[in-house]
């Protein structure tokens, strides 16, 4: 290169310039990125005061904390029985009331996932831009989908615990109304993929629009609605076990109290035994998803 | 189960030798006839424990028509309060809760990203061949996604107190767990070439790390945590609900005090910030990284 640039070969200069200029355009850009995420990141720290000497008083706070959490277990008495300290089932005393209130908090999950999904089901149909009846109802269904799941659950929640009392119904509904809206937009996503010459050949034949949509579409879009179905109950059980934070029924209601009142080894119970239901849930969930996924290949 | 009814409607019209035919049809291929007896069996028995599963569990909750009427009914009278929306007095407080939850989902989203960028080369499997420790570390990853954000903002209530620093810590542990996996699925996906061509040319681990494997991995993990970001400005509008900051506590409290009228004001303008932070965020993803690059 420097015996291009000593005998003065003019476009290996101008292609050396150019980069030399490119390069510096570059890094211009990343020091203007760069500034812009810092002064972002700055305001945020502002806005939500969040000061070094905070988070730096405070980190010794959480390791107490998450430290007092886990539960005291000794060897030697692991498997002695519920009045022994240090063992399992001292650690576990309510197992039975606990598991209830998990079977009570997955049947809340099961049946607003069925709810919500059977709302999203009838909606999906006039939402899918293949086969809505006009483009003013496919708009306004698409409209009225997307209101539904921009409201998070929990503020449903908290209006249906005045509207339907304290307890699980107020929590069902909610989840159910949240699922409606993401799961309709799925559904609707799925219906627009299909294969439309099922649909016209019942509509030649005769087949008013909603006989189309039953022997036309639901054939090939079942398997991948209940594969979203699946995944749904999935997101639900998680959102049902916080449900209860807001008197809306499950297990939620049980760990706030306990965690609120400090009660230091019951919360790492309770959770264990979330995570472990969720868990078990994903991997029966995931086998499901991947037989009706294969009931769909071998139907095309 | 219309074929069998046609089948019984055609076989009452013929003559003897083709329902011999029909019989030997049935007998050769019975799956083209509708349903065995044994299949019609099993799936009567399916939507029975369906239906009684059902039946079982809207008792179990008490879902009687009377008790949904009469919570619709209240439904209706909320609604018929929350028109118009009004801001209300407090309305500085409002837009001051709404910064805090885009503050502490930016602030939540970014640490949880840094973070989960070393631990997500720990569990790639490329890069990190001791088994053991992977398949350690993926469950413990695993375990932290079934905790929901709203169960860590608790804890951290409790830990360091009310307000914000606790949903800024709720956030980043939720979702550092979750994106470390992503980001360790996108190293294990990277191509490998470019990796060992560094080596070739004498580069070490590190540098075949930064230099072959870090480029190829960045699109996807800074769309990941854009993508995060928009789904976390979501969740910060609800963490105040349980003291961790932001606009879910002024929501909260209206609705105690059955200000209904702001509370409709406040979900809407939720509403309006989620759309706008979608927007710009999109705009970012597309200009950084290319539609194409997007995951999924």
């Amino acid at each position: 290169m420097n015996s291009a640039y000593t005998t003065g070969l003019p476009a290996v200069i101008r292609g050396e310039e150019a980069f030399v200029a490119a390069r510096r355009a570059k890094r211009l850009q990343t020091a203007l990125g760069g500034a812009l995420l810092l002064s972002c990141l700055v305001a945020a720290a502002w806005v939500s005061e969040l000061r070094p000497a905070t988070l730096w008083a405070g980190l010794p706070r959480i390791g107490e904390y998450f430290v007092r959490i886990l539960p005291d277990l000794r060897w030697a008495v692991l498997f002695a029985d519920a009045e022994t300290e240090g063992s399992l089932a001292f650690w576990m005393y309510r197992l039975p009331e606990w598991s209830w209130l998990i079977l009570e908090t997955a049947n809340m999950a099961a049946v607003a996932t069925l709810m919500g999904s059977a709302i999203a089901l009838v909606f999906a149909f006039p939402a899918a831009r293949n086969i809505a009846p006009s483009g003013l109802v496919y708009q306004a269904t698409r409209r009225f989908l997307e209101a539904l799941r921009t409201v998070p659950e929990i503020v449903y929640a908290l209006i249906f615990v005045w509207a339907f009392g304290i307890g699980p119904l107020a929590g069902i509904l909610a989840i159910a109304l949240h699922s409606a809206g993401a799961n309709g937009k799925l559904f609707a996503e799925a219906i627009e993929n299909a294969d439309l010459r099922p649909w016209e050949a019942v509509r030649a034949a005769g087949g008013s629009w909603v006989q189309g949509c039953r022997y036309a579409i639901i054939p090939q879009v079942l398997p991948n609605i209940l594969s979203y179905v699946l995944l749904r109950f999935e997101v639900n059980i998680r959102s049902a076990s916080v449900i209860g934070f807001v008197g809306a029924g499950g297990v939620g209601e049980e760990l706030y109290k306990v965690i609120s009142f400090n009660y230091y080894e019951e919360i790492s119970a309770i959770v264990l035994l979330i995570i472990l239901t969720v868990a078990c849930v994903d991997l029966l969930s995931e086998r499901l998803r991947h037989a009706a996924i294969g009931r769909l290949e071998a139907a095309r | 189960m219309s074929g069998s009814r046609a089948t019984g409607a055609i076989g009452g019209r013929a003559t003897g030798a083709t329902r011999a035919d029909i019989a030997a049809w049935r007998a050769r291929m019975p799956a083209a006839f509708g349903a065995t007896p044994g299949r019609r069996a099993l799936r009567l028995a399916g939507w029975t424990v369906f239906a009684a599963w059902l039946i079982g569990s809207l008792w179990w909750f008490d879902m009687t028509p009377q008790r949904i009427w009469a919570g619709l009914s209240g439904l209706g009278t909320i609604v018929v309060l929350m028109v118009p929306p009004s801001p209300g007095e407090q309305w500085v407080e409002i837009l001051q809760g709404l910064a805090e939850s885009v503050a502490m989902a930016f602030l939540g989203t970014f640490l949880a990203a840094i973070v989960a960028i070393p631990l997500g080369f720990l569990g790639a499997r490329n890069i990190v061949t001791a088994t053991l420790w992977r398949f350690s570390l993926r469950r413990v990853l695993d375990g932290f996604r079934g905790v929901d954000q709203l169960i860590w903002a608790l804890a951290y209530v409790r830990a360091v107190g009310l307000g914000p620093l606790a949903g800024v810590l709720a956030i980043f542990t939720a979702d550092n767990a979750v994106l470390a996996k992503l980001y360790a699925e996108a190293i294990e996906n990277a191509e490998k070439k470019q990796a060992e061509g560094v080596v070739a040319a004498g580069g070490g681990r590190l540098h075949a790390i930064r230099f072959g494997i870090l480029p190829q991995v960045a699109p996807v993990m800074l769309a990941q945590a854009l993508y995060f970001f928009e789904s976390n400005t979501r969740s910060a509008t609800i963490l105040g609900v349980v003291g961790a900051g932001g606009i879910g506590l002024q929501i909260a409290e209206r609705i105690r005090v059955r200000h209904w009228d702001e509370v409709a004001f406040i979900i809407l303008l939720m509403i309006a910030t989620v759309a706008v932070i979608d927007f710009i965020s999109g705009r970012i993803r597309r200009r950084l990284i290319g539609s194409q690059a997007a995951p999924h």
